[in-house]
């Protein structure tokens, strides 16, 4: 047994002995957070030693760092000892047996959102088995993507089945101490999603969470791992469409791309974690770090995010773009409605020659909400003839609300051209008159300009998420005007 | 249709509308000539029903109803139309995809039924060639980026498809040329109809050349200053707006 494997052996009997009471086989552990409870979340989940290592590694690095205060969102600070950082899914005898149990409330806005009957009632937390047999569904598409070669599967499984794959790609993106909720994310973690697509191979099917078995209640610390091998390509879907009703106040993901040569992954996001009633109680705090790097030559890594959930949210899918001709994509629509506050956009850092970047940004605040966007286009020196077109537009709905927007460029390479666009417009009360004098009805209306505001960034989602993006909006936006 | 009865209104604690009088009878045409910022637009968006205009005083029934009682997409589903001065744009929301909500909320109102897919494009085909307009406008983004005359038929191209009971047109004319000003008046001629009314507010005797109108009305300092028919247009052509006040006044 290595000396930092006895290290910890040592620390956890010590916890133990100061009257630690985590029983291990227990379904979460009590609030609080220190060494012993990272190694007792490693070794919940039966991980190898080197992950419990990094575990530790980040969690002590992550002592030494003070939250960021330099996003424009507010809120009082957070107890990080107040908060229990491991919770299994919930026992099905306290989840709702049938939809007769579930808020009526939350039921109605699945039903807006057009989600299957089946769906919403997973959605809503009723026991599956209960309700349908997702084992079959999950069987069919598991048997597609073996065939070709494709690993899709929780973080946790593929800790314990390709722990190869781990070592070499975790945190070769986000490094366990790249800003303060990386760091407690990666301390802490405690499931996700893995995917990695062969070289050469197209992944015959979307990937989403919301296919996937282990995704429901996977818990406020969500590790992803995407990796696509030279010349693969694919498409994955993150997040349910619905309003998810989580009792947790902070989330804090990491998710992490890797693009070899001539490979492209796209990544969408619908957000919609609740976000706090109309007076501004409750509601998720979104801290998410999610960084893509265009590791080979020609690879594309591509952003498409829809936020319309959380209390506040505080995330910037970014870009790393090495390979030579890479491309990096960012298109973002972020809803802010009531007092919710978002604080999002993107970093593209060139490094290769002629890489490329574009960066659509739509900005909606309505009620007293803050929307801020900021982003960063960084050319290195290295990064000759590379590309950046930046598109950023906000719209302001009512008196209330607000926009704000950083556009940072650092360009230390002369022959890089870099554009920006931007626009705050207010909805217009000349736009939503002329619909009215059309006979159409203000919320329509709304629905209708705001849609079209979107419209480039729609066009980006997969058909079907689209068309559920759209909706999403329309529900978030509820009550905004008239 | 509609009658108009000492309408007083005011914007930005100014009084703008200063006890108008105007009753148009179905199957007329009436023509709103007057000086710029005399309240013209005032007058038509007052009358759509746009709430930034504070109504005090005076009564307006539309068919029967009282008009200032029904919110704006009520007025517009019961067959007022507003032709804009300043047609907005509206960025990503398809020309024809509106134009179908309109027509589609007007059909609900009235209990028929929608409209399907083939039917309107039939309809708006048929529309487009009255206005001489490219199928391109279609897909479009509502007036987006469309020149000031190109607005201006979209404003048409509306009526004509929503088959409003009253049109008031508000310097549809203004900023086209004489082709586009001939096409344009084609359009709301189509709609002259005994059961039908049209209100074209504009400064040019030159657009009456094309719509004969049954009266013409001068309003300034916002009041009907003068009222008479045709003939009136062609005074003010000759000798100004002045000359009404002058009148007035003496
Ligand atoms: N929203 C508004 N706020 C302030 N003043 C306004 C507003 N709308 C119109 N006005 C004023 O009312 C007067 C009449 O304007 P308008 O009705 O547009 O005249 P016209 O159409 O006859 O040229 C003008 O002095 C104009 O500046
Ligand atoms: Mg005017």
């Amino acid at each position: 047994m290595s000396s930092k494997s006895q290290e910890v052996e040592a620390l956890l009997a010590q916890k133990y002995r100061h009257g630690f009471v985590t029983d291990i086989e227990s379904d979460s552990l009590p609030p609080g957070l220190d060494e012993g409870v990272v190694a007792a979340i490693s070794k919940k989940k039966n991980e190898p030693q080197f992950l419990l290592n990094w575990r530790l590694k980040a969690f002590r690095h992550w002592q030494t760092m003070r939250e960021p205060t330099w996003a424009h969102v507010h809120y009082k600070p957070i107890d990080y000892q107040d908060i229990s950082y491991y919770s299994a899914p919930r026992a099905p005898a306290n989840a709702p047996k049938s939809l007769d149990e579930v808020d009526p409330k939350l039921l109605a806005t699945y039903a807006k959102l057009g989600i299957p009957l089946h769906e919403r009632a997973r959605l809503a937390g009723v026991a599956v088995d209960a309700v349908f047999d997702s084992v079959s569904v999950a069987t069919t598409f598991k048997d597609k993507l073996g065939k070709a070669g494709v690993i899709f599967c929780s973080f946790s499984d593929a800790v314990r089945d390709h722990p190869q794959l781990i070592e070499r790609y975790l945190g070769s993106v986000v490094p366990p101490g790249d800003n303060y909720f990386a760091a407690l994310n990666s301390a802490v973690f405690s499931d996700g999603s893995f995917v990695y697509v062969p070289p050469g191979v197209r992944c015959p099917m979307e990937l989403s969470t919301y296919f996937r078995i282990n995704a429901a209640k996977t818990g406020q610390f969500e590790r992803t791992l995407i990796i696509a091998a030279e010349a693969a390509s694919v498409s994955y879907l993150e997040g349910c469409t619905a309003p998810m009703r989580d009792e947790n106040q902070l989330h804090a993901a990491v998710v992490e791309l890797v693009a070899l040569d001539d490979a492209q992954i796209k990544y969408s996001t619908v957000q919609n974690w609740y976000p706090g009633d109309e007076n501004g109680l409750g509601g998720i705090f979104n801290f998410v770090t999610k960084r893509g790097e265009c590791r080979g030559r020609n690879s594309k890594i591509s952003w498409t995010q829809v936020e319309t959930g959380s209390a506040i949210t505080w995330k910037y899918p970014s870009c790393i773009l090495k390979g030579e001709n890479s491309i990096g994509e960012f298109y973002s629509v972020a809803v802010a409605n009531n007092y919710q506050q978002a604080d999002t956009g993107t970093k593209m850092i060139h490094i290769g020659r002629n890489t490329r970047s574009t960066i659509v940004s739509k900005g909606i605040s309505a009620g007293h909400a803050e929307n801020t966007y900021r982003g960063l286009v960084k050319v290195l020196p290295s990064a000759a003839g590379a590309r950046n077109f930046t598109q950023c537009d906000s719209l302001l709905m009512g008196p209330n609300c607000a926009a704000h927007t950083f556009p940072y460029m650092e360009v230390k390479n002369p022959t890089a051209t870099v554009e920006h666009e931007a626009s705050t417009s207010k909805i217009g009360e000349d736009q939503l008159f002329y619909c009215l004098q059309r006979g159409i009805s203000a919320e329509d209306a709304v629905n209708m300009i705001v849609s079209g505001f979107c419209k480039v960034v729609f066009k980006e989602l997969p058909m079907e998420f689209a068309v559920e993006a759209q909706n999403l909006l329309s529900v978030s936006l509820e009550g905004a005007v008239g | 249709m509609l009658k108009i009865t000492d309408l007083s209104a005011r914007v930005a604690g100014k009084d703008i509308l200063k006890g108008v009088n105007l009753e148009v009878g179905a199957g007329e045409v009436h023509a709103i000539m007057g000086p710029n910022g005399s309240g013209k637009s005032t007058l038509a968006q007052v009358l759509a029903g746009r709430e930034d205009y504070e109504i005090t005083g005076g009564t307006v029934t539309f068919d029967g109803q009282d008009l200032l009682a029904m919110r704006a997409e009520e007025r517009a589903r019961a067959g007022f139309f507003l032709g804009f001065q300043y047609p907005v744009e509206i960025p990503g929301v398809n020309n024809v995809y509106l134009l179908k909500a309109a027509l589609n909320a007007k059909r609900r109102a009235a209990g028929e039924p929608e409209v399907d897919a083939y039917e309107f494009l039939a309809l708006i085909r048929q529309k487009m060639k009255i206005m001489q307009m490219s199928e391109a406008f279609l897909t479009r983004g509502v007036n987006e980026g469309f020149s000031g005359g190109e607005k201006k038929r979209n404003e048409v191209l509306q009526m004509l498809v929503l088959e409003p009971k009253l049109a008031v047109l508000d310097e549809t004319d203004s900023g086209l040329d004489i082709d586009a000003l001939k096409v344009v008046s084609a359009g709301v001629n189509t709609l002259r109809d005994p059961k039908r009314a049209v209100v074209l507010v504009t400064h040019y005797q030159r657009l009456l050349d094309y719509i004969a109108p049954d009266r013409v009305h001068v309003l300034s300092g916002g009041r009907i200053l003068k009222s008479g028919d045709a003939s009136l247009a062609q005074e003010l052509e000759r000798r100004g707006y002045d000359w009404v006040s002058e009148s007035q006044v003496a």
